[in-house]
This record gives structure tokens, sequence and C-alpha cells, in this order.
């Protein structure tokens, strides 16, 4: 089940990846959501899957699933969802004043 | 020793402080005082019994470099030119410069240069002679722009600037291999032993380094290119450094190195070569000058040369020869240039086509003159030191035996003649120097200036130096023993007979009827020199070094602005391919060299349909993204990828994960609808197919790689997970039993912080990015 769960990361990222490389705003924001998704899939299946119970702790189970990445992802998802919004409204905001979402038509003015 | 050499930089400092009262006293007056008394501490040296002295003082132990100071013959010549001729020159100046010029900052750079000038002939260090050795280069540079309103000035400076820092760098990488191969840091260590040196596999490389700095330096050709454009500087500081120190200090190196690097063969070749090329060279081209100083520019490359060229040689005579013109080419050139100056000074004009029958006028100025134009071009008499130089150059190049192999022998054949063109042509420039001033028709209505004598305390420095030549040329043998002979041995290890050095040879001597040949050849160039002087538009014609030089520099800009602009194109979309295109290549190959890419099928979990089904659902998702046209769809189908994995989040065991990424991906989505409604429709992708296929390309590597990566590290076996300590502890130290939940808070709280603080931030940047509205919005 690992290597199916990476492959799905892989496909996840790749088409993030697709996303971010596009010209409209739009789409490199889904671009990096895919992404994130793709990156919490990742840490967990480097913890390796089902090994046992949820991490709770309850009389008579010996066997848990590996607690560490699972309080890792938490905090990816919680910084990722920030950075997310962030992001949405700049977006928002950048659309809004140059009257465009177009990244080719959004360059600099100038080299310098 | 070391107070010697770091006065005039003390002195310096206090210059600034005499600038208030610059205008009842001349501030060259106070600087006058530090070349003087360093000069008489010097002197005391010179004798006949003259030993060498060392002087170490401590400054980076570590590293072997000290602040060691070495007096020998070579070093006591050149220290005597630096402060002697440094003496005059800021005579000079005083009546040179007026009160009214930034004369604290002339006096800070030229002492600034005199300590570098000292430094650079004293070190034993050969890191120190190159700290010192820069210096030059840097207070060289500020003297040339001097007058940094002209534009001339700034480019003279910026020329010079690149052409010796050049060098200088690559001089120090010969050094650095110097230090490797010998390992020592000091001069006289290595010449002590120098079979290190020969036997080493680096000497060629040594070799072109060090000479490389040595020739920008030293103005060789092809190099010398900067030397006229450093005339812009005011003329004390051309007579001071380029004519007497600073572009003697390639020479310098060169004499100093000489006893490591001459037993390559090549030394010979190279050295040889270049210095007779930039002799006749720069002979050839002086005569089309028609500013005076650009004259005098040439002929120093070109006299630099000649001595260059008998550094090569190598021989007893030629190394004797070559440390007397040394002395000899610092008095005559000093004083011609000082004459320049003075010429310009009073009649307001350096070009030669406007001066004319000046003789009258100016008779001192003409007197000095004829005697250095005739000691430069080598005429025999009896009171001229150039004389005997010369005709001693001419000896050595007669005399001079082939070297053993093909190269070596074929210039040793044409030596000889390449010297009588270039000293034909020496002798051409001196009298057109002389006569273009000083005889002829005097044009006084093209003078920006009525023409007439110089003040008194401005001749005295070119008097005082053609006193040395003639000096000199009555008693060619007056500083042979007591000086000359120490800085001979200094770089041969030879002695040349003294006494060998007289007027008459006798009409046989070789020497003396090449010289008589020269100069009837000169006499008969010079009177005809209208009818030949078109052939300076055949050679060099519209064909010069400075257009190489300003095209390669325009060139390298175009160049690097050409790159700069193909790749920093202000596209967002360009740079993230390059960064992923970056990170697979690199990956890749990494993961290739080390056999990276393992897969194992064993110790896997199993596979249920649930989880299939889920994570169809999701690739199918993913993919629509990618092909949906609809701003709505898009969005819902994003949140359907996040949803999924939720889902994965619940079959894995992970109900923290899946309460959080569940409400999380809901307030998303809701957030997505809300900023998406203000944003444009999505447009249809109008890629043209050729960027469709390098975006699918980069986007499949990169996954493919992610998938990679975390089957091959899922497959190699790594040690045991620190979890264990986690589950144990979470109850018992933690006091909770959701294990996620005691590592977010109590054994990994900081992360927690600082991710509350990211949130904390993300609102306030949304909240400021919202309320926060420039000028033309609010109205």
């Amino acid at each position: 089940m690992e290597i199916i769960i990476s492959i799905l990361a892989g496909i996840l990222v790749a088409t993030g990846v697709y996303n971010l490389l596009q010209k409209q705003l739009l789409r490199i924001v889904i671009g990096t959501v895919l992404l994130s998704h793709g990156a919490h899939l990742f840490i967990l299946t480097m913890g390796k899957l089902k090994r046992g119970q949820p991490p709770i702790l309850e009389e008579g189970i010996v066997q848990y699933t590996d607690p560490l990445p699972q309080a890792l992802i938490l905090t990816s998802i919680v910084i990722s969802f920030g950075i997310t919004s962030l992001l949405l409204v700049l977006a928002y905001r950048t659309a809004n004043e140059n009257e465009t979402d177009n990244m080719e038509q959004l360059r600099g003015k100038t080299n310098e | 020793m070391i107070i010697a050499i770091l006065a005039p930089l003390l002195v310096a400092c206090f210059i600034p402080l005499l600038s208030k009262i610059k205008h009842r006293v001349h501030t060259g007056f106070f600087v006058l005082l530090v070349p003087l008394s360093i000069f008489t501490y010097f002197v005391t040296f010179v004798g006949r019994d003259f030993s060498t002295q060392l002087q170490v003082t401590k400054w980076i132990p570590s590293l072997d470099i000290n602040f060691s100071l070495y007096l020998d013959g070579l070093s006591l010549l050149f220290v005597l030119l630096i402060t002697g001729i440094g003496s005059l020159v800021v005579l000079y100046s005083i009546y040179y410069l007026d009160r009214s010029e930034r004369l604290d900052q002339f006096y800070v750079y030229l002492l600034m240069f005199m300590t570098a000038m000292l430094g650079v002939v004293l070190s034993d260090n050969i890191f120190v002679l190159y700290t010192f050795w820069e210096l030059t280069s840097i207070s060289s540079f500020l003297l040339i722009g001097y007058w940094h309103y002209k534009e001339r000035s700034r480019y003279g400076a910026l020329k010079s600037m690149l052409i010796t820092v050049f060098g200088g760098l690559s001089m120090f990488g010969g050094f650095v291999l110097l230090y490797v191969v010998t390992g020592t840091t000091s001069i006289q260590d290595m010449i002590a032993h120098p079979e290190i040196v020969w036997n080493s596999a680096y000497l060629p490389l040594i070799l072109a380094f060090i000479l490389l700095g040595a020739f920008t330096k030293s103005a060789q050709f092809p190099f010398h290119i900067w030397l006229p454009d450093a005339m812009e500087a005011p003329t004390p500081v051309s007579a001071y450094l380029h004519s007497a120190t600073m572009v003697k200090a390639g020479l310098f190196l060169i004499a100093r190195f000489s006893p490591l690097l001459s037993a390559s063969e090549w030394f010979y070749i190279v050295v040889t070569s270049v210095g007779v090329i930039t002799l006749c060279w720069g002979s050839y081209m002086a005569v089309r000058q028609t500013d005076l100083k650009a004259i005098l520019a040439f002929s120093t490359i070109s006299q630099l040369g000649m001595i260059m060229a008998m550094f090569g040689f190598g021989t007893k005579i030629a190394i004797f020869a070559a440390v007397f013109h040394i002395l000899n080419h610092a008095t005559f050139k000093g004083s011609l240039f000082m004459i320049a100056g003075i010429i310009d000074h009073e009649t307001g004009t350096r070009d030669i086509r406007k001066l004319g029958g000046l003789a009258t006028i100016m008779p001192i100025a003409a007197t000095l003159t004829v005697l250095g134009t005739f000691s430069m071009a080598g005429i025999p008499l009896p009171f001229l030191n150039g004389f005997y130089s010369k005709e001693l150059f001419i000896d050595s190049a007669l005399h001079l035996e082939g070297g053993m192999s093909t190269i070596a022998s074929m210039l040793t054949a044409a030596i000889p003649y390449l010297v009588v063109f270039g000293s034909i042509f020496t002798f051409v420039y001196s009298m057109y120097f002389l006569f273009g001033i000083f005889t002829g028709k005097h044009k006084a209505d093209q003078l920006p200036k009525p023409a007439h004598e110089a003040p008194f305390g401005m001749l005295l420095p070119p008097i005082i130096l053609i006193t040395g030549v003639v000096v000199i040329g009555l008693f060619p043998n007056l500083v042979n023993g007591t000086l000359l002979n120490h800085a001979q041995s200094a770089v041969g290890n030879t002695l040349y007979d003294v006494e060998k050095i007289k007027f008459w040879h006798g009409w046989d001597a070789p020497a003396f009827q090449v010289t008589l040949l020269i100069i009837s050849v000169g006499i008969a160039l010079y009177l005809t020199r209208k009818k030949w002087q078109h052939i300076y538009n055949a050679l060099p014609g519209s064909f010069s070094f400075n257009r190489v030089y300003d095209a390669l520099i325009k060139q390298l800009d175009r160049t690097s602005e050409k790159i700069t602009n193909a790749y920093m194109t202000g596209s967002l979309r360009l740079y993230m391919t390059i960064i992923i295109a970056a990170i697979i290549v690199v990956t890749t190959t990494v993961m290739m060299v080390t056999d990276g890419f393992v897969v194992k099928f064993d110790n896997l979990a199993d596979v249920s349909v649930l989880e299939l089904v889920v994570a169809g659902v999701m690739v199918v998702a993913a993919v629509w993204t990618i092909f949906t046209n609809h701003k709505l769809a898009a969005i819902l189908i994003t949140g359907v990828v996040g949803y999924g994995v939720a889902i994965l989040f619940i079959l894995y065991r992970a109900p923290d994960l899946a309460l959080t990424q569940l409400v999380i991906e809901t307030v998303s989505v809701a957030l997505f609808l809300l900023a998406f409604y203000h944003l444009p429709q999505l447009q249809k992708r109008d890629d043209s197919t050729g960027s469709k296929i390098v975006n699918a390309t980069i986007s499949i590597g990169f996954g493919a790689l992610v998938a990679m990566i975390g089957i091959a590290a899922h497959s190699s076996s790594g040690f045991a997970p620190i979890s264990d300590y986690f589950i144990k502890t979470s109850h018992t130290l933690g006091g909770g039993d959701n294990i996620v939940n005691v590592i977010l808070v109590d054994m990994r709280g900081l992360d927690t912080l600082f991710e509350i603080t990211v949130l904390g931030i993300a609102a306030l940047a949304i909240y400021s990015l919202i309320k926060l509205r420039n000028d033309k919005e609010a109205e």
C-alpha cells in the first residue's frame, strides 16, 4: 500500500507543479494546495501505514501507529492553511489592483 | 627600516590637518621633509662594504606572513630612486600645483604611493610584497584620476586599474604557487634553495603568472596601452609614477625573481622577446604622437622594454647594463617629464604642433632638454649617462649566445636587428621631441599663454636630475662599486668588471660602430620624417591595441547583459521551470550515482479496495483541475482532493489529522469561493503545444521523482523510529493519552508556538492587505 500512496503523492505533486507553471494566478493557488496535499500524504507514508491502532493510549493495546509524522503533518496543515489563505487574499488584491491575473502581464516593468 | 617605510603613510594621516593653512604655506613644503629624510637615511647604507640587512616584524605569524624587510643592492637602488626622485617631484609639485587645488588629497595619495613603492622593493615576504603591489595600483589609480572632473582622467585611471590589477592578481597566483612549491613565504629563503623551484612541475605556470604581473605593471607589449592614457595625471605624477618608479616595479619583480625563474629557457625567450618587441613598438609609435607627454609615455614604454630585454639576456654585461639603465632612465626621463610639464605650464599647451622656437624664450629648459634627449638617444658624448648604458646594451645584444632550442637561437639571431631598429627610432623621437619644441618658428598666436621661462623653483628639480645625468656621464664608474655592483650581484650573483666602463673603446669596438650606424640612419630618418610618416597610416593604421581593449570591455558588458537578459526575463514561470528542472536533474543524478532507486515489496501494508477507490477518485480530481476551465468546478474538485486526503487520514488511523483536515478543507473551500468570486473567470489555457509539452514533462518528471523517492525511502532499511519513547512516556511524563496532542503541546511544544505565530502573522497580513489602500483607491 505504501507504494500506491507514494505514487498517489507523486501524482498530486505532478498536477500541483503543472498548475504552478500556468499563467493564471488562480491555477497557481490551486497548484500550491495540491502540492501541500501531496507533501502531507508523503510524510504520512514515510511513517509506515496501518501498523497498529490510532495513537491514543488504551488499555490492552500494544501496537500504535507512529504518532510523530501525524504531529508533523498537523503542524504542516495549519501552516499551509495560513499560507494558502494569505496567498488567496494576495491574489485577489493583485488581480483587483492590476486588473489582470495573468502572470505574463504581471511582470515588472524594468529589468532592474 | 620599518619606520622609514611607514613614515609616509603616517605623515599622510596628518596632511588633511595642514590644509587649513595651505593658503599661507604650500602643503608640499611639509611633505618634502618626508622623502628627503628617508633618502638621507638610506644614503648612509651606500658604500663599497655594503652588506644586506634583514628586519622581521611579526604580522600574521600563524600564516607565515611577516613584515620582513630585506635590503640588498637592488632594493637600495630602488629605494634611493623612489625617495630621491620623490623629493624632487614634491619640490616640483609645489610650483606646479596651485594652492587652489585640492592639495591635501594630492599629497595623501602621493605619500600613500611612496609607502607602497618602498614596501614593494623592500618586502621579503611574497604576500606582503603583493599587498604593497596592489597599494601602488590603487594609489596610482587615485593619482591618475586626480582631476576627476575630466572624462579622460577617469577613463585613464580605470584602464590602468583594470590592467594592473589583472596583472597583480595573476602575480598573486604565481606567489601562491611558489609558496605551495617551496613551503616558505620568504623570497630569500626561496633563492637560497632555487633547485626546489627549478625541479618543480609548476615552474612554467609560476613563470607565466609572475611574468604577466611584471609585464602589465611595467607597460610591456601588449599591456602598454594604459601608460599613454595615464598621462592625464598631473605632470609630477607622470614624472614620478609613470617614468621613474611604479613602472619599474615590474622590472624589479623580474630582477628579484630571476635567480628562481631564469633556469627555464622560456624565461629567456619570453622576457627577451617581449622586451625587444616593446622597445621597437614603443619607439616606433613615439614618433607618431603629437602630445609631449604621449611622446614621453611611448618613450618610457620603449626604454622599459629595453631594460626588460636586458634582464632577459641574463648575461653579466646585460644585467649590469639593466641596473645601470634603471638609474639613468630615471634621471633623464624624470627631468624630461618635468620639462614637458614646465612647457605645458608656461605656454598652456602640450601639442607639439603648436610649439616651436622656444629656445630663446626658455633657454634653461632648452639646455636641460638637449642634455636629457641626447642622453635618451644614446649619443656618444662623454658627459651623458644614457650613452654608456646604451652602448652596454648594444654590446650585450651583439654578444648573445644562442639558446638550446630552435626558438631561442632564432630569437638570438634576430635580436641585434631589432635592437638597432628600436634604437634608430629612439634617436628619431628624441630629436623630434627636442627640435619640435625648441627650434623652428615660434607660433605665439597659437599659444593660450605668452611663453616665458619658468620660475626657478620649478626648474630646480630637472636641473638636479640633469646634473645627475652629467655627473654620471663624466664619471661613469662613480656609483658602480658603491651601489650598482651590489644591485647587480643581487640579481645575477655575478660581478661585471667595473673598470670596463669607459667612454672610448676605439673605432673598432663593434658597439661603437653600431652606434654610429644608428645615429647616421637616425639623422637621415629624422630629416626626411615628413616623407615617410604616412607609413603610420598603413601600420598600425586604424588598428591599435586601445581598440582591442575598448572592444573587449564593450563586448564583456554586452555579453554579460545578453546572458542576464536571456534568463532574467521577469517571467515567474520560467524561473519555476528552471528551479524544478534543476532539482530533477541534480536529485536524479545523485540517486543514479549512489544506486538510490531501490524497490522492495516486503514489509508493506495490505491493499484494500476502499483505499484504492479513494485514491482513484483523488487522482481523477487532481488531473481534472488541469483540464477544467470552470472556476467553480476547479474549486470543488480541489475540495474533493482535500476530503480524499481526510478519508485517507481516517483509514490510516490518524483521527486528529482527519478532524483538522476536514475542518480546514471546508474553511478553505469557503475561502476559495469567497476570493474566487472576485477573481476573473478561468480562461482557456492558450499555451502553445511546445510549452505544454515542457510543462508536462517537468511536472511528470518531478512527480515521478517524488514517488520514486518515497518508494526508495520506504524500501531502504533505516533505523527504528523514536516514537516508542513518545508512546511510552506520553501518559507518565506528558499526562495525556492522546499521543499526537501530547507531542504537539508538550514534547514538541515549540513547533506549535511558532505555528500559532504563523497563523497570527497570516491573519495580520490578510487584514492589512485588505484594509490598507494606497492613495489612489482611498480617493
